[in-house]
């Protein structure tokens, strides 16, 4: 009863591993670029996930994709299709939700729903449960050179959307009423933002794997808003960062063939650690504000 | 910091002499002196950052006085035998909280207790008195998540009184209330003060909604009090005194404005003789 | 119309059971630990459920179960079983969590967040190890999606113990988890321990995360906990009643989706069954669903009263 599962073959993905001379290789290229890619669109958007307080939502529109892809692998489409449609799909259905009911409570639903179904579609595909793995937790080859170009495309599209977004996304996270009041809808916003997740999950899935996307959008931009105020800069920061990660992870899983999610993950925490720790200690240390530790007034 | 003080008068629940409270290096209450008794109501009146909220959080016991001492009547220490109500600033009540408003009530009774509350017909009955105390019998079945502004105040104010302490304190309870609703909580509050013989202490940055049913006014600017009637405290040389700049208070009809004018000399360290005893101040 | 003989009616009432219930179901050893064991983690999960909704806590919660899958896949590693594994890291993640404290929502959920990301990352290294060290990957699937008809018989006492001791807890501090839910200030200054209260409450938690785990899968298991309560506060304002319809509705989501199961053995693509897990998330869903059908008319109802006490800052 339930999902049965046999021996994985040996198929050419679990097998991608090497020396460090030969991470730069050939094929290897096309996990760089579209991890760049990925990279900086984790920063960019990370910033406003960060600024929104969207953390759930970043958490539970990949694992909607997961399904998606598990639903192409089913019907034999091309992964990406399923990504995106399920993506977007989840995104309005969690916005549509959180209009009637706790936006909170709609996410967890939506999210698990969106992972039952995958659990439903793969176990009905036979898939083996490496696809499944690689789907949740990354795979270092798991881009081939046809999904290029949506990819790259898919980025730009993405940056440049939430780049032009920026004045009101920031509006309608810090000050929602004032932001009412010059027309910046925040039903609209949060909608749009929803739907710049959707498409980033789209083009990082593959690569990064649905469950550690999240992680990779939520944690360079907590890191560099403990580091820094400045928005701008902030951004700069968390793109960084993010592109430091990715790459050190891709390194990494290929020389030891650990799961890039596993890097993903670890990096992530402690970027996030040391930008506390040093936040703290510029607080704390030779340059001392006054601060009040309690309620005043 | 408790120990007894020389002189406390009969009817006096509580009494702060000279308490001083240090935060992250700054000095939030100096010297702050005042007493209250039964029955009475007082206005803690000054505006956000002044220091209400601390000597709300002196008195709870949840913050520790760097100096001075506090006194509060026996038998009225918070704790399984609270006999302080306290209604805070905000209570951030979720619409879909299962809750209705007399189980709110009814937390103020045993909500500290171990285990489920055991339906009695003695407890339902408290609870319905409460509720018809503060008129808040035709909703008292409703969510309390779903109630107005007003109405969640009146339920907090019940819940509070329902383990009848001897002191209330409310923590700016009028803030974003419409007028009406205002002066029913006002109305409420005095009428219990009066009934029940419960000191009450209301905090607010606007005193004029409370001027009607104040007997005491205790005045805090820039971490410093001033106590006694209105007439006594609203003044501007007492007034002046406490903000150290020159202040005016202008009084219309039954309404009082006070404005602190040009700001010509630094506020925080000036030193006045605050030691000699003065008229009004308690 | 000639009435039909007793004796074929109910004949015929066996046939339609025998066709919702697969043959076999009641005799089936593994389904009878399934319905015990089910039975007792809807209870239980429904429960603390319904207070990790009123204290927003759902992120937290849903954490709290992910994590469960680098537990679950840790003890795999070390040849223990699962349970373990789900309630040790659960027991870590809620202490955490309470270290993270309550502070204000955003921080707060983004340091839950990056926690969350790094207990993943660690299951994925976990569930890569179990793989190539097990040659199998069937523990994968049991840890991230349930695998409630292969629970070992000899766990089920244990699992009906964690989860008295998560029931007790939430029962025991009923009154004063309800209060410090409605304010903490407010239970502070009535001297009611709000961090003791809310440890039981985590540990609680922890355990219910742990538990349906088991069942449903790490990643699942928020299903039974935050959809029966959801539906139960929609349909409730009295706290005893919406535990009490939350654990009815997560036992009897838990029955429909066990037999469901079972008979899906003969549904396409034959020989396999669908999953449990499925069935449970999809029918607590559509439940769900149904109830938000209303939900416009009390929307409107209580937007028309001006609720002016500050609104809670949106956000997850």
């Amino acid at each position: 009863m339930g999902i049965e599962v046999g021996v994985p073959e040996r198929d050419h993905r679990r097998a991608a591993r090497g020396t460090l001379a030969e991470v730069f290789t050939g094929f290897m290229l096309n996990t760089w670029l579209a991890a760049t890619v990925v990279a900086v669109v984790a920063g960019v958007l990370g910033f406003f996930i960060v600024l929104r307080g969207a953390a759930f939502i970043a958490h539970a529109v990949p694992n909607g994709a997961f399904a998606g892809a598990a639903a192409a692998s089913l019907l034999g489409l091309s992964t990406l299709l399923g990504l995106g449609t399920f993506a977007v799909g989840g995104a309005l259905g969690i916005s549509w939700l959180s209009r009637r009911g706790r936006q909170d409570v709609v996410t967890a639903l939506a999210l698990v729903v969106m992972l039952g179904l995958g659990s439903l579609f793969l176990s009905l595909s036979r898939e083996y449960a490496a696809e499944i793995f690689s789907l949740l937790f990354g795979d270092v080859v798991g881009v081939n050179r046809a999904e290029l170009p949506p990819i790259l495309g898919l980025g730009l599209v993405c940056v440049i959307a939430t780049l032009l977004l920026f004045r009101p996304l920031t509006l309608s996270a810090v000050m929602p009423e004032a932001g009412e009041a010059r027309g910046v809808r925040a039903s609209r916003m949060e909608l749009s933002f929803v739907l710049l997740v959707a498409l980033a999950t789209t083009m990082t899935v593959p690569i990064v794997g649905a469950f550690l996307m999240f992680s990779l959008m939520v944690a360079p931009a907590a890191a560099a808003r403990s580091l820094t105020a400045r928005p701008g800069i902030a951004m700069g920061l968390a793109v960084g960062i993010a592109l430091i990660i990715i790459w050190l992870a891709i390194a990494l899983a290929y020389v030891c063939a650990w799961p890039i999610g596993f890097f993903v993950g670890a990096l992530g925490a402690g970027s996030y650690g040391l930008a506390r720790g040093w936040d703290y200690y510029h607080l704390r240390g030779p340059n001392r504000r006054q601060l009040a530790e309690g309620p005043v007034g | 910091m408790e120990e007894e003080l020389a002189r406390v008068d009969a009817d006096q629940v509580l009494k702060l002499e000279g308490v001083s409270v240090w935060l992250g290096g700054r000095q939030v209450l100096r010297d702050v002196s005042f007493a209250i008794r039964e029955g009475e109501m007082t206005g803690l009146i000054g505006s956000n950052g002044a220091g209400k909220t601390t000597i709300f959080r002196v008195i709870l016991g949840l913050q520790r006085a760097s100096a001075g001492r506090i006194w509060i009547r026996p038998g009225a220490r918070s704790g399984p035998d609270p006999a302080i109500g306290y209604v805070p600033q905000t209570v951030v009540l979720d619409p879909d909280m299962p809750l209705r408003a007399r189980d709110v009530v009814g937390l103020g009774l045993d909500g500290h207790r171990i285990g489920i509350p055991f339906p009695s017909r003695q407890r339902r009955r408290l609870i319905d008195e409460m509720i018809e105390a503060v008129d808040a019998s035709s909703f008292a079945d409703k969510r309390v998540g779903r109630l107005s502004g007003g109405e969640q105040r009146r339920i907090l104010i019940a819940h509070a009184l329902i383990s009848r302490p001897q002191l209330l304190l409310l923590d700016e309870p009028l803030i974003n209330l419409d007028i009406r609703s205002e002066h029913e909580v006002v109305e409420l509050l005095s009428r219990i003060a009066r009934e029940q013989r419960i000191a009450v202490l209301i905090s607010a940055h606007d005193m004029n909604p409370l001027l009607p049913v104040m007997d005491r006014i205790v005045y805090v600017a820039a971490g410093r009090a001033a106590s006694g009637t209105t007439e006594e405290v609203v003044q501007p040389e007492v007034l002046s005194r406490l903000y150290g700049r020159q202040v005016d208070v202008i009084r219309l009809r039954d309404r009082v404005l006070v404005i602190s004018g040009s700001d010509d000399t630094s506020a925080a360290d000036h030193e006045h003789a605050h030691a000699t005893a003065d008229p009004g101040l308690v | 119309m000639l009435m039909r003989p007793p004796i074929q009616a109910w004949s015929e009432v066996g046939d339609l059971m025998g066709s919702i219930f697969g043959p076999g179901l009641f005799q089936s050893s593994p389904v009878q630990v399934a319905l015990i064991v089910g039975t007792v983690v809807a209870v239980v999960s429904g429960v603390v459920g319904v207070f990790t909704v009123v204290r927003g806590q759902s992120f937290s919660g849903h954490a709290l179960a992910d994590l469960g899958t680098a537990g679950g896949s840790g003890a795999f590693l070390l040849g223990v079983s699962q349970l373990w594994g789900f309630v040790v890291i659960a027991a870590v993640a809620a202490g955490t969590i309470d270290l993270i404290g309550p502070g204000r929502a955003r921080s707060r959920d983004l340091a839950t967040g990056i926690v969350l990301g790094a207990g993943l990352g660690l299951a994925a290294l976990f569930l890569y190890l179990d793989t190539t060290s097990s040659n199998t990957s069937g523990a994968s699937m049991t840890i991230l999606f349930g695998s409630i008809f292969t629970i070992d018989g000899g766990l089920v006492p244990i699992i009906l113990g964690l989860g008295v001791v998560s029931l007790g807890t939430v029962l025991i501090l009923y009154r004063m988890l309800l209060f410090s839910s409605l304010s903490s200030d407010m239970a502070v200054a009535r001297a009611v321990p709000v961090r003791l209260v809310g440890i039981g409450y985590l540990v609680s938690l922890a355990l219910a995360v742990s538990l349906s785990a088991m069942t449903i899968g790490a990643v699942l298991s928020t299903a039974l906990l935050i959809g029966p309560a959801a539906c139960a506060l929609r349909l409730t304002k009295h706290p005893g009643l919406a535990l009490l319809l939350a654990a009815l509705i997560g036992v009897a989501v838990t029955w429909v989706s066990i037999v469901l199961a079972y008979d899906s053995f003969y549904w396409p693509p034959g020989g396999r069954g669908w999953p449990v897990s499925f069935f449970v998330v999809a029918l607590i869903f559509t439940l769900y669903l149904l109830l938000q059908l209303p939900a416009r008319r009390w929307a409107s109802k209580w937007a028309s009263r001006s609720a002016i006490i500050d609104a809670r800052p949106a956000g997850p």
